[in-house]
């Protein structure tokens, strides 16, 4: 469907986009992940032929990109970062006006009109002036624009920066029904979401792409080390002493003593995290010591995320993860 | 293009913009004819317009000012680029809707020959024909107006570019008189419009090698033409100036002469200032 080879973009000496290819299929969605700075955009940007290359090409459906920007335009819609908007109009008008230059008419253009209103649900305000409509509608109508004129692909440049958590969730099961339908690429800088919408996730640092797989296949891959926190009334040396008898165990933590209890963290590179959790147990209870509090730890997304992007220097300081971080938590504590 | 065309005309209605151009040519046109025509009781309908030429300065910039610079503040330019269509498209569509929204009051101030001629004896020809050229000129103008506020996404900074340069052209003849004729001073004015070129290479193609080139380039030219024949540069700043000025070419008109010469020279300042916006846009892709 899409086929990215080699793509360079520079900005004067800054290579923003450095030699990337992937290949995408139809029918599914894909998350496009990555921190701040790190060539989302502009990569859209060439995708949908707002911005030219260095070097690389870019082919959809075998047109290329700018020799044949007719025909593969007609198979896109975009949604950039700033959704393009004309605030003194009202959603219809400006929907009236992408269609017609989709070269949609008459029949065509109404029928459509009426699909993708109903599809974003914004009906009620298509006649209110868009300067006038809140920022998750303003998305909508960005989002209704993209899908004028039923393209194949439906590319969405960070589509819930901005709105608040239940817009966010409105947004995102409005990607997943498109994703039945087209075949979706959205950037996102969160990566619950991206771990709960995309079939397949890209993962970009500097410009470089450092992964594409699924999500699930992504945490087996990379993070083969397990965790175990555990709880348990026995001292730290009774502790140590019950780990130490255990095959299998990598390294602990003492992580501190909570009333007449103790928090250890236990680490194990072998075997699946249930084992490890069985030795516990019954190492435990051989010395009369329960355990009051056991948890697998699991990898998640965002461990990969960190650890495949830390590998590039530079490429997401810690205020930015922090302030990444802490806005994912708030959209999970939903 | 007709997509773009249609909705640049309704936005240009559905907003003050259109209102405000026509009112205050409208105002011009009406002061003028009430100058001439009634107090002065004078049957040409030229000179009112030959009187109006000077609004330019204010009505074009109306006019001109938001075209291109509002699309890039608003970040709908990347909305333009992503549809399916060309670059020529987008800047003919807006052009072509700027003298659609122009033709309006002209199309009013049209009627006016009509309704003196009831009173006396009116040259219909002249009239009509410098209205052409005033319709002409105008759209000149407009062209300019266009390629400036692609440079730009600051409305009040393209606005700011276009007056003074219409002002400029404007009274270019009047300052032709007053510039050093000799080949010397023709020579220094050369430079600085090298200087100027230069500054535009720069800016448009981010390449200093291009522009410091094109510029040293120039002045040799032009150093190597002086010391060989001076007599060459004698009198050519003030003849540039007046034949620069699009002021100039209209009051041709004015004086009852169809100039077709004039014609094709406004088309040609149209098609270049078009083709400098569609340039300019196309820019923004490779920057």
């Amino acid at each position: 469907m899409i086929t990215v080879t080699n793509l360079t973009k520079c900005y004067g000496d800054f290579t923003a986009v450095d030699d990337l290819s992937f290949e995408i299929q139809e029918g599914r969605v894909y998350g496009f992940l990555g921190p701040n700075g790190a060539g989302k955009s502009t990569t859209m940007n060439i995708m949908t032929g707002c911005l030219s290359t260095t070097a690389g090409q870019v082919k959809i459906d075998g047109y290329d990109i700018f020799e044949e920007a007719d025909q593969t335009k007609n198979l896109i819609g975009y949604l950039p970062e700033f959704p393009p908007l004309y605030m003194n109009e009202t959603p219809l008008e400006y929907l009236k006006f992408v269609g017609a230059a989709k070269e949609l008419k008459n029949k065509e253009l109404e029928d459509q009109l009426q699909e993708v209103v109903s599809r974003t649900k914004i009906g009620d305000v298509k006649n209110k002036l868009i300067s006038k409509l809140s920022k998750g509608y303003r998305q909508r109508v960005g989002i209704a624009q993209a899908l004028l004129g039923n393209p194949k692909v439906i590319i969405l440049d960070e589509p819930t920066v901005g709105l608040d958590p239940i817009q966010i969730i409105e947004i995102r099961d409005l990607i997943k029904q498109l994703g039945q339908t087209h075949t979706v690429i959205f950037s996102s800088h969160i990566l619950s979401e991206v771990q709960a919408i995309c079939e397949k996730v890209l993962i970009i640092a500097k410009g470089r792409l450092v992964a594409f797989d699924e999500p699930e296949r992504l945490k087996k891959l990379l993070l083969t080390s397990n965790s175990v926190s555990v709880v348990t009334e026995a001292s730290s040396a009774e502790a140590e002493e019950v780990l130490k008898g255990i095959e299998g165990i990598d390294s602990w933590e003492i992580q501190g003593a909570e009333e007449e209890a103790l928090r250890i963290l236990v680490k194990s590179s072998h075997g699946i995290p249930t084992d490890i959790c069985r030795k516990l147990f019954f190492a435990f209870s051989g010395r009369e010591k329960a355990i009051l509090e056991m948890t697998t730890q699991k990898a998640s997304l965002e461990d990969i995320f960190i650890e495949l992007t830390e590998e590039e220097p530079a490429a997401m300081n810690e205020d930015e993860r922090e302030s990444a971080q802490k806005r994912e938590s708030e959209v999970d504590n939903l | 293009m007709t997509a773009i065309l249609k909705h640049e005309i309704s936005s240009y209605f559905h907003s003050l913009t259109a209102y405000l151009f026509s009112a205050f040519l409208l105002a011009f046109v009406g002061f003028g004819a009430m100058l001439y025509n009634i107090q002065s009781a004078v049957a040409n309908f030229e000179y009112v317009l030959r009187f109006v030429c000077l609004g330019f300065v204010v009505i074009v910039p109306i006019l001109t000012m938001r075209v291109i610079a509002e699309e890039r503040k608003q970040k709908t330019d990347q909305l333009l680029y992503s549809l399916p269509l060309k670059t020529w498209e987008i800047i003919l569509g807006k052009y072509l809707a700027l003298l659609a929204v122009f033709s309006v009051p002209l199309c009013i101030a049209a009627a006016y020959p009509l309704i003196f001629s009831q009173f006396g004896q009116v040259y219909l020809l002249t009239s009509y024909g410098s209205l052409l050229a005033f319709f002409l000129m105008g759209a000149a103008l407009m062209a300019i107006g266009t390629f400036i506020s692609s440079l730009t996404e600051n409305q009040g900074f393209a606005a700011g570019i276009t007056i003074p340069v219409i002002l400029l052209n404007y009274y270019s003849v009047t300052l032709a008189e007053h510039v050093s004729a000799t080949a010397f001073g023709s020579v220094i004015g050369l430079f600085v419009v090298i200087i100027v070129l230069g500054i535009i290479i720069r800016y448009l193609t981010k390449n200093e090698i291009l522009a410091y080139g094109t510029g040293l380039l120039l002045t040799i030219a032009v150093g190597v033409v002086y010391f060989m024949d001076s007599s060459k540069f004698e009198g050519l700043l003030p003849e540039l100036m007046t034949k620069l000025s699009v002021f100039e070419r209209f009051y041709t008109f004015v004086e009852g002469v169809f100039d077709m010469t004039a014609v094709v020279y406004f088309v040609t300042v149209i098609i270049f200032f078009l083709f400098l916006s569609v340039q300019s846009l196309e820019k923004r892709r490779y920057n």
